[in-house]
């Protein structure tokens, strides 16, 4: 249904580059899918005390995996999920952003080519021959990369997947003109602060919480493992001097490697960590 | 506007036609439908899904063991949990693991979490807004508030299960070849108890809600492929068997069904070697193991009038919610019983060899094979996922329901076609590692 809205006015910019959309009455806010897994949306669904709430405050306009009903364009929010991985993705983000005031790339495929990228250190028609008997039926990029490779992002919310609590705070911030409150420090911070025994120290050393991002509140440590770096690399990750401290250990290069290569592997850092370790 | 009044007027009109729909809303992932019609015939029916394929498989090459349970999980951001299990469960078998009866149970009991939040979902949140007539959950709160309201209440209790034990609910952190990281304190299980108890009560509105819903008159003959534990309703493990004679052990599944590539699909189509397509699910399950359900679902599926031998996928609805309330009795009892293990995993000896996993997904069978190496890492991987093994049959089904209901006008046929995809709850993020509906008249 196309509802037509009769003022619209034009954001005003804050001294950050912040965009508010806070004088617009209801909101509109669109949820769009590349290649992915579907997680990071459907933590807008799992909002299950937050949602109803939500709703009377912006109108969810265009959000395919929830709702048949499409209002057009242009949106006030678009939150965009997943990686560009085909030749149409690679035109219909362009789209996207021409229909958006806001764009927040949500989780680690968006903001980092996801787990899919892995196939950028490999040739992909290896990869396609290993799956699909018929090889020429399937179209895809040589690189799943980040939707900040392809067009101007005005926020990135990073997690393998998101936190739902941090979604809530990207989208009021930008509903209030303010900048997301969202940690940019490292998980070590977040396992200090609960009281957890350092894993590093207590349950053998492959542990990536001094190098990746804050947001989880420290919740493989507190399971008794390792971080595995969901939320990327944090500011200025010192990951040589990691990967130093594991081989004196005892770490070998491939497990090093192996490491790296997660659900980030692809974001600056940790690329060039994992690869420094590639025979 | 000329209205034809029966289906041999209406074909003369419209000699061909094209039911199309480019992007199909309510299903995980990007998929769509086109369906040609010429004259009074269906000619082409195509469930296409463009969804962009991520190399699972591949790259699951190379990784280490303890790493394959977190890499499958990001399959699916809906049934995290499946994959994580049969993922385990496949790898456990190349080893030569069993696990103690407690961590079996308390596997079991996040796996009931993930068909309470992932059938929640799809009941309210993505199914019953097409019998209703709505676009969507939110618009269908504004009249139908306190079920909407007790929908996200019942998820957020399965959701709570799978954070408690696995960590978060969104590919969950705590499960592992062997085990757990860390075991749940019982007081933590126990806090659910009351809730529980709750969704029990919800669950059972549920099954009523549903079983008043209208639906389509329509049924075919189909072939159901589901687990069958001896002593359990399908959940973690068993034999697969079918209404059909089939009988096997998940080792021997490849050399019963196939996968087919189409040029139109960027997930593979599962089929039966000798028969076909088949149909896994919740209305499989149902019907091959509604002996296995607990009294008091049994009684509910009674009540709601459906029972072996119902054959309307649009049915599966009810199925469902029945089967939800199977999962909340199951994790109550798990939860009743719960004793904390000894250990939190099984000490792990890596092994030459391959290993075989299936599980029930909410949506179906869920089958994995992997080969090791003597180090743990896995040197070939094979995920079949339930959403490409239903894809033959909802092709048949669009087939079939629009031949039998060219009468309808062009708007409602479209509107039921995205509705007998839904049918399947398809998850398309998964097939490819695959939804859209297209109607073609040329």
């Amino acid at each position: 249904m196309v509802r037509k809205r009769k003022v619209i006015k034009k954001p005003p910019r804050l001294k950050k580059k912040i965009y508010s959309v806070r004088n617009i009455r209801k909101p509109k806010l669109a949820v769009w899918k590349f290649s992915s897994c579907d997680g990071c949306q459907l933590s807008l669904l799992d909002c299950e005390d937050e949602l109803l709430t939500i709703t009377e405050h912006i109108e969810i306009a265009n959000f395919p995996e929830a709702s048949s009903a499409v209002t057009k364009g242009p949106y006030d929010i678009s939150l965009v999920e997943g990686s560009i991985t085909t030749p149409h993705d690679a035109e219909r983000i362009h789209q996207v952003r021409r229909q958006s005031k806001v764009l927040i790339s949500i989780g680690a495929c968006a903001t980092a080519g996801g787990i899919q990228a892995l196939r950028n250190f490999k040739d992909v028609k290896n990869f396609i021959s290993a799956i699909y008997a018929n090889p020429k039926y399937i179209e895809t990029l040589n690189k799943s990369t980040p939707i900040a490779d392809h067009v101007f992002v005005d926020f990135e919310l990073r997690g393998c997947p998101i936190s739902k609590y941090q979604l809530v705070e990207v989208i009021n911030a930008f509903l209030n003109g303010r900048k997301p409150n969202t940690p940019s420090y490292a998980v070590c911070v977040e396992c200090k602060r609960r009281f957890i025994t350092c894993g590093l120290i207590a349950h053998g050393p492959t542990c990536l919480g001094p190098v990746t991002q804050a947001g989880c509140n420290a919740l493989c440590p507190s399971y008794h493992r390792g971080c595995f770096g969901c939320f990327g690399p944090k500011e200025t990750p010192n990951t040589t001097a990691l990967s130093e401290y594991w081989k004196s250990l005892g770490v070998k290069e491939d497990e090093l490697m192996r490491l790296f290569r997660g659900f980030n592997a692809y974001s600056e850092a940790f690329r060039r960590e994992s690869e420094a370790h590639e025979k | 506007m000329l209205i034809p009044r029966h289906s041999a007027e209406k074909a003369k009109h419209m000699k061909s036609k094209t039911i199309k729909v480019d992007y199909l809303a309510r299903v995980e992932g990007e998929g769509g439908i086109t369906v040609k019609v010429s004259g009074k015939k269906v000619t082409d029916v195509r469930f296409n899904i463009f969804e962009p394929p991520r190399f699972f498989e591949a790259f699951l090459r190379g990784r280490h063991y303890s790493e394959v349970p977190d890499i499958t999980a990001r399959i699916c951001g809906i049934c995290p949990v499946a994959y994580q299990m049969s993922s385990i469960q496949a790898i456990e078998n190349a080893f030569g693991i069993t696990v103690d009866e407690q961590l079996r149970l308390l596997r079991r009991l996040v796996y009931c979490g993930e068909w309470i939040e992932s059938h929640a979902l799809h009941i309210f949140m993505l199914h019953a807004p097409d019998f209703l007539g709505y676009a969507d959950a939110i618009q269908m709160a504004k009249d139908h508030g306190p079920i909407v309201q007790m929908a996200l209440k019942i998820k957020k209790v399965g959701n709570d299960i799978i954070n408690i034990v696995g960590g978060r609910e969104i590919h969950p952190i705590n499960i592992r070849v062997g085990g757990f990281y860390k075991l749940p304190l019982k007081s933590e299980l126990d806090s659910l108890k009351e809730r529980l108890a709750w969704a029990i009560e919800a669950s059972l509105q549920a099954v009523k809600f549903t079983s008043k819903l209208r639906f389509p008159d329509f049924e075919r003959p189909y072939e159901y492929v589901a687990l069958r534990h001896n002593k359990e309703y399908p959940i973690n493990e068993g034999k697969l068997i079918s209404n059909k004679g089939l009988n096997i052990d998940i080792n021997d599944y490849e050399n019963h069904f196939m996968e087919e590539h189409v040029s139109h699909s960027n997930a593979l189509h599962s089929i039966l070697k000798e028969r076909g397509a088949y149909f896994v699910g919740p209305l499989a399950r149902f019907n091959l193991n509604l002996d296995k359900l607990t009294p008091a679902a049994q009684e509910a599926a009674k009540a709601a009038g459906i029972g072996k031998g119902t054959n309307n996928p649009f049915k599966s609805i009810i199925v469902r919610a029945i089967e939800m309330l199977y999962a909340c009795e199951e994790a109550l009892r798990i939860i009743k019983d719960y004793e904390v293990p000894m250990k939190s995993a099984e000490e792990i000896k890596p092994k030459l060899g391959t290993g075989y996993g299936c599980s029930e997904a909410p949506r179906g069978i869920l089958y994995h094979r992997y080969r090791m190496n003597d180090r743990g890492i896995v040197q070939e991987a094979k995920i079949v996922p339930p959403t490409s093994q239903n894809q033959k049959m909802m092709e048949q089904d669009l087939r079939e329901y629009v031949q039998s209901h060219l009468n309808l006008s062009q708007e409602k046929l479209t509107w039921q076609c995205e509705q007998t995809i839904r049918n399947y709850d398809p998850c398309i993020s998964c097939a490819t590692h695959f939804l859209k509906l297209k109607f073609e008249n040329d």
